[in-house]
């Protein structure tokens, strides 16, 4: 029975110096402040961090060494992300990292060759693949490419394309001859207009709609055909894993942040923390978050693996996300009047959790894939 | 202690895994309990005292206490391998639960020489039965409000009061007992003592309570004018609130030096799957409705999380922040996990949700609907979940007393 396999939980030497580093690297780059002043920032993030996100090899960790990067996996982008989102930190951070993987996976020898080492030294990139049906299922593809003249035009919309304004490339996801397939853009071969930013209720991204409408991309801009699907299953459990450790560490700090409230507002003449009203529920949200983390740890150290890979990675993201979201929520009205307004934090926290829990699957769906899996 | 090789565990593996193979007892005909609250008839509890005595004296149990006192004088790594196995191989309970756990630990902790000769042995045999007498009919979760007075009076303390929800009160022979030397203590706390009190003296009687499955498994425990002599005195007049933390320590495993074994076996998961397939609601198996398969997913994302957050438990890096949260939180995940796992194997069976052992026509005979209620056996005994989530609250999050 696939419930009583063995679970997994392996941490390693890398994992361990790359969550100290990143603990404090993005405790020192991103206080709260920095967060609202960045939301007001078209841009959304502060380049000279992110060069020196470079510099510290970041983006490079999972990409091997012949491309430029420290050939490690996605296992030890885990902590990195997991403190990025514990300082709702924004930039490219996430989805270049998935666009490398894209290539890793599903790109041809040259594309790796050239692009890798551009990403490993601070270029971004990102992807293209949800819809405008909404479908959460990323073989389900309408933008298609068709050929004339052995150029390729694409006709659809791409919708929550992160961090497009940065990407010098966007990797997108087409239908050829009835079949799925990614091509790789150039961000600055888009006509000016394709890019429309979106607004979403995570202030702290930056996510755009992409009108593909006329576009005419040559041969070459294919990503090997026959590893589509294959690609496209790696990016979706890749995103659920990055996206759980996101939620994580914003659970955490989220629950910091209330604890602290608890601990400092009285009302009726006692620390308002004394109420089990107020306690219990956010006793729930800390159990709940410890969960997530066990689960997301182990979809770190499983990830790739046949099967077990998945159950995790999808258990990773539906109790993350949810962990998030209820805690989020609970942040907001164990806040008060305050909760209400703009300037407390619970509403940065409950929006983050929002793009955690409803980009690539939430809850439900991921529960109906895993019953697939497991039952 | 020194090393053990590597040989020498995998011998101990091998020796231990063949003994269980041929000892473990064949499925009486009685209902077995899964855990050491559910020993409700004579007939259980022999063939459960049976059972200890024969691995004890196997050398299986309290393989890491010391010789002299009974134990096997072996290291701790090796009494895991044998409670391994045991449990490999489907073993029953171990039934002298609070001798094991707490009473045992604590006195060769804390106890003089005497007292070790005169109880360990026992103990591990099961020919004493331990019980623990800490909650009162008035004072329960606010343990430390205890009321049943002891008085010292020459060489004897003289008891009277009342303890309930005794666990095994009709067999024991000896209780750890909980009660108020000093009425007049500034802090609740400070007026407690902590016995080793023999049940066999005049003026002890236990009653026995009706679970609400209808079985019983625990007693009232009355107290009048009973002596019990000075020397059963744990740990000092008025600190008997810290030798009972203590106890709570080895049950929370946070303090090692239990004898070993296990005294509660948690039913198979994978049991509800297949009931799942088995069971039919509204027309179709209970497999295949969504609501169900979302539910059953759900627990079986939380029974794995379980089993992965004690693994994380031991990676010191992903426990920094809150050191305490793990260990603090695994009573309350693990008790409301059994509790909703067999609510929704109820909900499972339709109509059929309705029955109860005994009934023909029931899936499994009912064990669903028994269990259920004999769950809240681990979300009230030892802290009902209420309080562990104070517990949690103040200690790990660090929030105000309620
Ligand atoms: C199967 C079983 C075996 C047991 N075996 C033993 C045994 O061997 N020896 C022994 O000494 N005891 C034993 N107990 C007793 C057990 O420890 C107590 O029942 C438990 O601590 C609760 O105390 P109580 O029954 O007085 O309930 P109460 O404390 O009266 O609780 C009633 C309700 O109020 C809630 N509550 C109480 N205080 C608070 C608070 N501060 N905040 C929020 N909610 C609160 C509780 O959660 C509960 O829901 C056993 C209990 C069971 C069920």
């Amino acid at each position: 029975m696939t419930m009583e396999m063995e679970v997994t939980l392996a941490f390693s030497e890398e994992q361990a110096e790359l969550l100290e580093v990143a603990q404090s690297f993005c405790r020192d780059k991103s206080p709260i402040p920095t967060v609202r002043r960045l939301i007001e920032d078209e841009l959304g993030y502060d380049p000279g961090v992110w060069a020196e996100m470079a510099r510290l090899g970041w983006l490079g960790i999972a990409v091997p060494e012949e491309f430029g990067g420290s050939g490690l996996s996605l296992a030890e982008v885990v902590p990195v992300v997991e403190q990025m989102g514990r300082r709702l930190m924004g930039g490219p951070f996430v989805s270049t990292t998935l666009a490398a993987q894209a290539l890793l996976v599903g790109g041809a020898e040259v594309q790796k060759s050239v692009i890798l080492p551009g990403i490993c030294a601070g270029k971004a990139a990102t992807l293209a693949l949800t819809e405008p049906h909404g479908d959460w299922d990323l073989a389900h593809i309408e933008t298609s490419a068709t050929e004339t003249d052995g150029k390729f035009k694409l006709t659809g919309v791409k919708i929550f394309v992160v961090d497009a304004m940065s990407a010098e490339w966007i990797i997108v996801s087409v239908m050829k001859n009835g079949e799925p397939a990614l091509i790789i853009i150039d961000r600055a071969s888009l006509p000016e207009n394709a890019l429309r930013r979106e607004v979403v209720a995570d202030e702290t991204r930056r996510s755009f709609r992409l009108q593909l409408d006329g576009l005419i991309v040559a041969a070459d801009a294919f990503l090997d055909t026959a590893r589509a699907r294959e690609t496209l299953t790696h990016l979706d459990l890749a995103t659920s894993l990055l996206l759980s450790a996101e939620a994580c560490g914003g659970a955490a700090s989220c629950i910091d942040y209330t604890v602290e409230y608890l601990n400092t507002r009285k009302q009726f003449g006692k620390l308002i923390g004394s109420y089990q009203s107020l306690k219990h529920p956010i006793v729930d949200a800390h159990v709940a978050y410890e969960l997530a983390r066990s689960h997301l740890y182990s979809a770190a150290s499983v990830f790739g693996r046949q099967g077990e890979g998945e159950i995790a990675a999808r258990m990773a993201k539906s109790e993350a996300a949810e962990a998030l979201a209820f805690a989020a929520d609970r942040a907001i009205q164990f806040h008060g009047g305050f909760g209400f307004t703009y300037q407390c934090d619970a509403q940065l926290y409950r929006r983050r959790g929002m793009w955690c829990e409803y980009q690539y699957g939430d809850g439900s769906y991921q529960r109906a894939k895993l019953a697939k899996l497991m039952l | 202690m020194s090393e053990i090789s590597q040989k020498e565990l995998d011998g101990f593996r091998a020796d231990a895994r063949a003994w269980f193979s041929e000892n473990v007892p064949a499925k009486p005909e009685f209902m077995m309990p899964l855990t050491f609250m559910e020993v409700g008839t004579d007939q259980q509890f022999d063939f459960l005292r049976g059972w200890q005595k024969k691995v004890y004296e196997a050398g299986y149990l309290g393989a890491a206490w010391p010789k002299k006192y009974g134990g096997g004088g072996l290291a701790q790594a090796l009494q895991d391998i044998a409670t391994q196995e045991m449990y490999r191989a489907g073993g029953p309970i171990m039934l002298n639960a609070i001798g094991l756990n707490w009473a045992g630990p604590l006195i060769l902790d804390m106890g003089t020489d005497e007292q070790r000769n005169q109880y360990i042995k026992g103990i591990l045999s099961a020919e004493d039965i331990w019980c623990q007498g800490f909650s009162e009919p008035d004072h329960g979760s606010d343990l430390g409000a205890a009321q049943t007075r002891a008085v010292r009076d020459g060489d004897d303390y003289v008891i009277n009061g009342s303890k309930i929800w005794t666990t095994q009160g009709n067999y024991a022979k000896y209780m750890i007992l909980l009660a108020r030397t000093n009425p007049d203590a500034q802090r609740k706390y400070d007026g407690l003592s902590f016995f080793l009190a023999p049940m066999t003296v005049p003026g002890v009687d236990t009653v026995p309570i009706r679970k609400l499955t209808g079985e019983y498994g625990f007693t009232q425990t009355f107290f009048t004018d009973a002596r019990i002599p000075a020397t059963t005195l744990m740990g000092g007049e008025g600190k008997g609130w810290q030798v009972a933390m203590r106890t709570l320590e080895y049950e929370r495993g946070a303090r090692g030096g239990q004898a070993g074994g296990y005294v509660m076996v948690y039913p198979d998961v994978s049991k509800v799957v297949d009931l799942a397939k088995r069971a039919m609601r509204n027309g179709r198996p209970a497999f295949d409705d969504p609501a169900i398969r979302e539910r059953l997913v759900k627990l079986l994302t939380t029974y794995r999380g379980l089993k992965l957050n004690s693994t994380r438990a031991l990676i010191a890096p992903l426990v920094r922040d809150r050191p305490l949260s793990l260990p603090l939180s695994a009573k309350l995940v693990r008790s409301e996990f059994y509790r909703e796992i067999n609510q929704l194997a109820m909900a499972m069976q339709g109509p059929h949700g309705a029955y109860y052992v005994g009934e023909p026509e029931a899936y499994d005979d009912a064990i669903w609907q028994r269990s259920y209620l004999n769950s809240f056996s681990a979300t009230i005994g030892g802290g009902t979940s209420q309080i562990q989530h104070n517990i949690i609250g103040e200690h790990v999050l660090g929030l105000p007393k309620s």
